[in-house]
């Protein structure tokens, strides 16, 4: 097998604040092969924007990166100097932003640009660029697009802003796409456009897609890995029919049935995950995850787990592993929040 | 425990009728000398029974939200009548209307934005019940703490701010707000969108809890039609401020009436890899068009797979009229022509 495309060795990346020091990404590693579409879900603060961050050298203030290594094609990264991280960036690999009227210049036309991204980087000439411009809206699914070269970004719908981000992110023909969130703040019909665009562009431009997002059901479209981020760290990473299918961690477990779904007959009461997030400056002891899990042992009050294989290509940081929980202990105990009592109470009470 | 589960498609809702919304109009005036506006709900009527969970669906700016506050009495109508148990919600004013207020809340979907930041907790939540001088010294102290109780937060938060609060538990100060009155109906205007989805469940399943015991009523306003479904009786489709379609939830997936709605559903990514490979969504053509100058027509027409354009789609407006399943309506002239089609490449099992 050829080398991967890009190697994420024991990142660590901290941000160091009043309150103590937050353990945004802490202790990952991971591999993405070219033209391989990997997905990064976990809920929200586990720290999935900050890996992204961190690949790209992107780490706000007073964020930095401690420890690690990331290897992009066997250059670090981490030890990379200004100008060749600014090389790297929109070069080898772009960013697509949740929210696209942040990262598009609101009194420039998009056309244009377009055309800086990739004059930017020297790829191409002047005239090479000019003429990539509205083939790349083209691509994209712009209508019109020789004409559409020449609006600003608030002319443009959601979905049509979110589409020319990603056809400036395109320009210079990176290797790796990085989605954080591309279509959460998109309606329905657009998100279809959107999901649609990534998967032609994997097939047909064999750029590598890492997709960050909560949404389980754009995974399952669009990702051939799936890693599970919990408090920093990955608890699971493995194909991802493997995942859907059998998934060990009870983080991913409970995620999975967490969302209501449009594809299964009969609508069975959500599992819901109690409690909150971890408080990323004061971690508990033991397995992160312990403090809201329903299968914890008393060992994972005190030791944390390694990420151990559970199957070929599949790993999982669980002292219990879904596979030895029986079936009547995955059912919810209880059936509701609202306790029957407080709830006759306030029947009386308001009543009154 | 039991898992709870949904009442099955061909059980038809005999209880009374709570709102009729008829022929309703919200149009907002554009600035401007031209006198157009936004016709943001142009001409809706439908029914909800009490206990029933109506959902709504629609892309972002069909005129939900709109719909959702002339029903609360928070805008008034430009034109049609809501009827609350009987009574016309728009003719009211005064007392009356404070009255009937008491019955209809409403569920903000950001629960940041919705909570004043310098009230407590406890002043949050009583608010609606100082406004009608329900309760007063220790009677209502404790009703503040049941509610919390109710939607299951510490009963000693009452002197918190909502900065103190996580969005899932800010939801959950707003839905005690809401439960303050007793009310019959509420509208929940997209109350999880703004969540994560771990915390998501936990307020539909709080959501589904107090409805079975207060016998409540809802519209339910989402954009996540996975999160509709899961919920709702029955859903209605708004586009471009219309009603398009209106079914049984099962119905509804399993043979939608209308183009649009099968476009909707065909688009929805569902959490199955095999399922994922051989998802065709339907595509539409464009963009939404402005509500200010809606097609002619069909208002769906300059976007619809199968319209008949020049022709009757472009000229006639369809009426909304029974259309498939018993209790099914569409608005369309060709309604069920893609039904069968997204259906099998949708990859839905007929549930
Ligand atoms: N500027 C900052 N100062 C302090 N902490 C920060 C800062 N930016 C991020 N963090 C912390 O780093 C952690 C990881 O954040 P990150 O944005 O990566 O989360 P995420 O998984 O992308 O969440 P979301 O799904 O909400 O986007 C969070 O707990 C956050 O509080
Ligand atoms: N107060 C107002 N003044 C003028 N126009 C308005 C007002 N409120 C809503 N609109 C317009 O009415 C239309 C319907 O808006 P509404 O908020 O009801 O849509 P929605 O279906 O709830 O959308 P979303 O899914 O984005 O919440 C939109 O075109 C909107 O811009
Ligand atoms: S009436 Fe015509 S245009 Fe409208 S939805 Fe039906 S077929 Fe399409
Ligand atoms: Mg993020
Ligand atoms: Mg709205």
């Amino acid at each position: 097998m050829a080398a991967p495309l890009l190697r994420v060795e024991d990142l660590r990346t901290q941000f160091f604040t009043s309150r103590g020091i937050v353990h945004a990404v802490d202790g990952i590693s991971f591999n993405v092969n070219r033209g391989e579409t990997v997905g990064i879900v976990g809920e929200s603060g586990s720290g999935k924007t900050m890996t992204a961050f961190s690949i790209l050298r992107l780490v706000p203030d007073p964020g930095r990166i401690v420890s690690g290594r990331i290897l992009f094609k066997d250059q670090d990264v981490v030890q990379m100097n200004d100008d060749d991280v600014r090389e790297f960036r929109g070069n080898d690999v772009a960013m697509i932003f949740q929210d696209p009227m942040t990262s598009l210049n609101p009194v420039t036309k998009v056309g244009t640009q377009i055309d800086e991204a990739m004059t930017a980087h020297e790829r191409f000439s002047k005239k090479e660029a000019q003429a990539r411009i509205i083939p790349l809206l083209q691509q994209v699914r712009i209508p019109e697009a020789a004409r559409r070269a020449q609006d600003y970004p608030h002319q443009f719908s959601g979905g049509m802003r979110q589409r020319a981000m990603i056809a400036m992110g395109l320009s210079n023909e990176p290797e790796l796409l990085i989605a954080d969130e591309p279509t959460t703040a998109l309606d329905v019909t657009v998100q279809a456009q959107i999901i649609q665009l990534l998967k032609q562009l994997n097939r047909d431009v064999g750029a590598a897609i890492i997709l960050i997002t909560h949404n389980m059901a754009l995974v399952a479209s669009l990702c051939q890995r799936i890693i599970v981020m919990y408090a920093g760290r990955i608890v699971e990473e493995g194909p991802v029919e493997q995942i859907f299918d059998s998934p060990q961690h009870p983080y991913t477990w409970s995620l999975l049935r967490s969302v209501p779904r449009v594809d299964v007959a009969r609508a069975e009461r959500l599992v819901s995950i109690k409690g909150l997030p971890p408080d990323l400056v004061r971690l508990p002891p033991g397995c992160k995850f312990h403090p809201r899990c329903r299968f914890k042992i008393e060992k994972c009050e005190r030791e944390e787990p390694p990420l151990e294989e559970v199957a070929p290509n599949q790993v999982a940081r669980c002292w219990v592993m879904m596979r030895n929980v029986a079936q009547e202990q995955r059912e919810e105990t209880k059936a509701g929040e609202v306790s029957r009592e407080a709830a006759t109470e306030l029947k009386q009470a308001g009543s009154g | 425990m039991k898992v709870a589960e949904a009442p099955p498609s061909t059980e038809r809702r005999v209880d009374p009728v709570i709102l009729r919304v008829d022929n309703v109009y919200k149009h907002f005036p554009v600035g401007g000398l031209g006198g157009g506006a936004v016709r943001a709900v142009d001409g809706v009527s439908f029914e909800i029974r009490r206990g029933e969970t109506l959902g709504l669906v629609g892309e972002s700016g069909s005129g939900k939200s709109t719909l959702g506050r002339v029903i609360t009495a928070l805008h008034p109508a430009s034109g049609g009548h809501v009827f609350f148990e009987g009574k016309d919600v728009t003719k009211l004013r005064g007392g009356k209307l404070r009255q009937i207020r008491r019955q209809l809340q409403i569920i903000f979907q950001d629960p940041f934005a919705s909570l004043d930041p310098r009230m407590t907790v406890g002043e949050i939540i009583a608010e609606p019940l100082d406004n009608y001088g329900l309760a007063r010294g220790r009677q209502r102290q404790l009703r503040i703490q049941e509610l919390l109780r109710v939607v299951g937060l510490n009963p000693n938060f009452t002197n918190r701010y909502p900065h103190e609060f996580s969005g899932g538990q800010r939801q959950r100060i707003g839905i005690a707000k809401a439960l303050a009155l007793n009310p019959s109906l509420i509208v929940c205007d997209e109350p999880v969108s703004a969540l994560d989805v771990s915390i998501q469940a936990q307020i539909i399943n709080l959501l589904q809890d107090l409805q079975r015991e207060f016998n409540l009523t809802y519209l339910f306003i989402a954009h996540d039609l996975a999160v509709v479904r899961h919920i709702s009786n029955r859903i209605a489709v708004m586009y471009l401020g219309k009603i398009v379609e209106i079914a049984d939830r099962l119905d509804i997936y399993d043979r939608p009436q209308h183009p649009y709605t099968s476009a909707l559903l065909s688009s929805i990514p569902v959490p199955d890899p095999r399922r994922e490979a051989n998802r065709e969504p339907i595509p539409l053509k464009g963009e939404i068009p402005s509500p200010v100058n809606p097609p002619s027509g069909c208002r769906f027409h300059t976007r619809c797979p199968i319209a008949r354009v020049p022709g009757v789609c472009s000229e006639i407006e369809p009426p909304l009229v029974a259309h498939g399943r018993p209790g099914q309506v569409a608005a369309c002239h060709f309604a069920g022509e893609l039904s069968a089609r997204s259906a099998t490449e949708a990859g839905l099992p007929s549930a």
